[in-house]
């Protein structure tokens, strides 16, 4: 099966959470989707299960967002195709945290 | 010699304060989990290097932590609390049906005898066991489906499973608390369950002596007297000497009954503590000092501890679950504030002294002792 080297930049409390620094780089199987990609890093990661989106509806949680190539794709259908840029490696999916607060 | 563990839960961490017997000069390791909400951590009374701690955050949900070695180190455990069956609806603020949805993890109880087996009380109030150490966690839902379920509404805080005790005589007979459901008793283990409110008061719900809706703060045991408990509700004490089957208020001569912690002396079974706070819509000592209550006569009559706490311009809460005693010979009691400070008393709150003073808010407060 025709797999791709994908980059996820997590938020700071979740790289704490799942013991790594910086960018995570995960294999994940096309078709290199939202879904697929978020599949590949609570296998790789299980210690986020339920920390990014529900664990039996999948829903995102409502403080966090999907960002790729300056996009938000959060309100997208998760098994969209992701852009180029990111199933390339160029850009990073990146999981954002709400800033909220005063 | 022996020594105490002090686990503070935090809004930004959690910490652990060390001592000897003498509960002078403390150690202060954090904060851990810097940044998330610790409501709870509690230790095995069956193994002491093993504690459970409750993460949890607005962004990321819910993490439950485990420590085998005193909590120097931590693993993430399962997170996952579904509910059994369809959990159905609860009320609202408004009267108007909601549905069960998980929130976090309140409180944590290990079992007496086994490390590996804990009961959980969640937010939105359900009770949880674990019998393999946090691997899984599964519902004891005869608790929520016994039939007043639909009836139940939450407090302020959330409709919260807060308070868990295991009778020490016999572990099928546990006793919980929900805000603002009341107190619950098990016979059998969690099968079945059964509301044990008759007594209480409330006289800011449709039928103040209903059978639920009763806000309950909190609840403590003398392993010694397992049928007798003390109970700070939202307003008045009350106890019971017959496992909760009838209440009696025992607010006495307290300058004001409103409150959230209680808790009783290690070795004394008749002598309790609590913090009157001023209302509940003014959540602050009265007078701007802070004092702990003591009865050495189970409640009714209650003298002032002052001695080493604030007795002016304090205006801070002591949540529900921050209070606690040690086994020590001279009795400790320990306590923390919403204003970050945790103040412990090695001779049964006669003096106090502040162990420290800036944490963050302090959400709860646990206490192993240490041989």
């Amino acid at each position: 099966m025709n797999s791709h080297r994908i980059r996820v930049e997590l938020p700071q409390h979740l790289r704490t959470l799942a013991g790594v620094r910086g960018e995570v780089s995960l294999e994940v199987a096309a078709p290199i989707t939202l879904r697929s990609v978020l599949d590949a890093l609570e296998a790789r990661y299980p210690t986020l299960r339920g920390t990014i989106r529900d664990h039996d509806t999948l829903k995102r949680r409502d403080f966090l967002r999907f960002f790729a190539c300056e996009e938000d794709i959060s309100h997208k259908s998760p098994d969209e195709p992701l852009p180029e840029e990111v199933t390339s490696a160029k850009e990073p999916l990146l999981i954002i945290g709400a800033i909220a607060g005063g | 010699m022996s020594k105490v563990r002090v686990l503070v839960g935090t809004r930004k961490g959690a910490f652990i304060l060390t001592s000897d017997g003498k509960r002078e000069k403390w150690d202060i390791s954090g904060p851990h989990f810097a940044g998330w909400e610790i409501y709870h951590m509690k230790g095995s009374p069956a193994d002491t290097n093993r504690i459970y701690a409750s993460q949890t955050s607005g962004w990321f949900g819910q993490v439950v932590q485990r420590s085998n070695d005193g909590g120097q180190t931590w693993e993430p455990v399962d997170n996952k609390f579904a509910y059994a069956h369809n959990p159905g609806t609860h009320q609202w603020y408004d009267g108007t049906p909601h549905p069960w949805e998980f929130k976090r993890v309140w409180h944590l109880e290990p079992s007496l005898n086994d490390p590996d087996h804990v009961y959980a009380g969640i937010e939105d109030a359900a009770i949880f066991e674990t019998k393999d150490g946090g691997k899984s966690w599964s519902e004891l839902p005869g608790l929520r489906e016994h039939g007043t379920g639909p009836k139940w509404q939450p407090g302020a805080g959330g409709m919260c499973l807060h308070t868990i005790i295991v009778d020490p005589r016999d572990p099928n007979r546990i006793y919980i608390a929900i805000s603002a459901a009341g107190a619950f008793r098990t016979d059998d283990g969690g099968n079945t369950w059964k509301p044990i409110n008759q007594g209480l008061y409330s006289k800011y719900i449709p039928d103040p002596t209903a059978e639920v809706g009763h806000c309950v703060h909190h609840i403590a045991m003398h392993p010694s007297r397992p049928n007798t408990l003390f109970m700070q509700k939202h307003w008045d004490v009350m106890r019971t000497d017959n496992a909760g089957d009838q209440w009696t208020k025992v607010s006495g001569n307290l300058p004001t009954d409103f409150g959230f912690v209680i808790d009783v002396h290690a070795h004394e079974p008749e002598t309790i503590y609590v913090v009157p706070i001023k209302s509940d819509s003014e959540h602050f000592p009265l007078d701007g000092k802070l004092q702990v209550f003591r009865s050495r006569t189970g409640g009714n009559e209650w003298e002032p501890l002052t001695k080493g706490l604030p007795q002016s311009d304090c205006y801070v809460n002591v949540l529900r679950d921050a209070m606690a005693v040690d086994k020590l010979d001279s009795c400790g009691v320990y306590f923390g504030t919403t204003g970050g400070q945790v103040y412990a008393s090695a001779n049964a709150g006669d003096t106090w002294a502040p162990i420290v003073r800036d944490l963050p808010a302090v959400l709860s407060v646990e206490v192993q002792t240490l041989a």
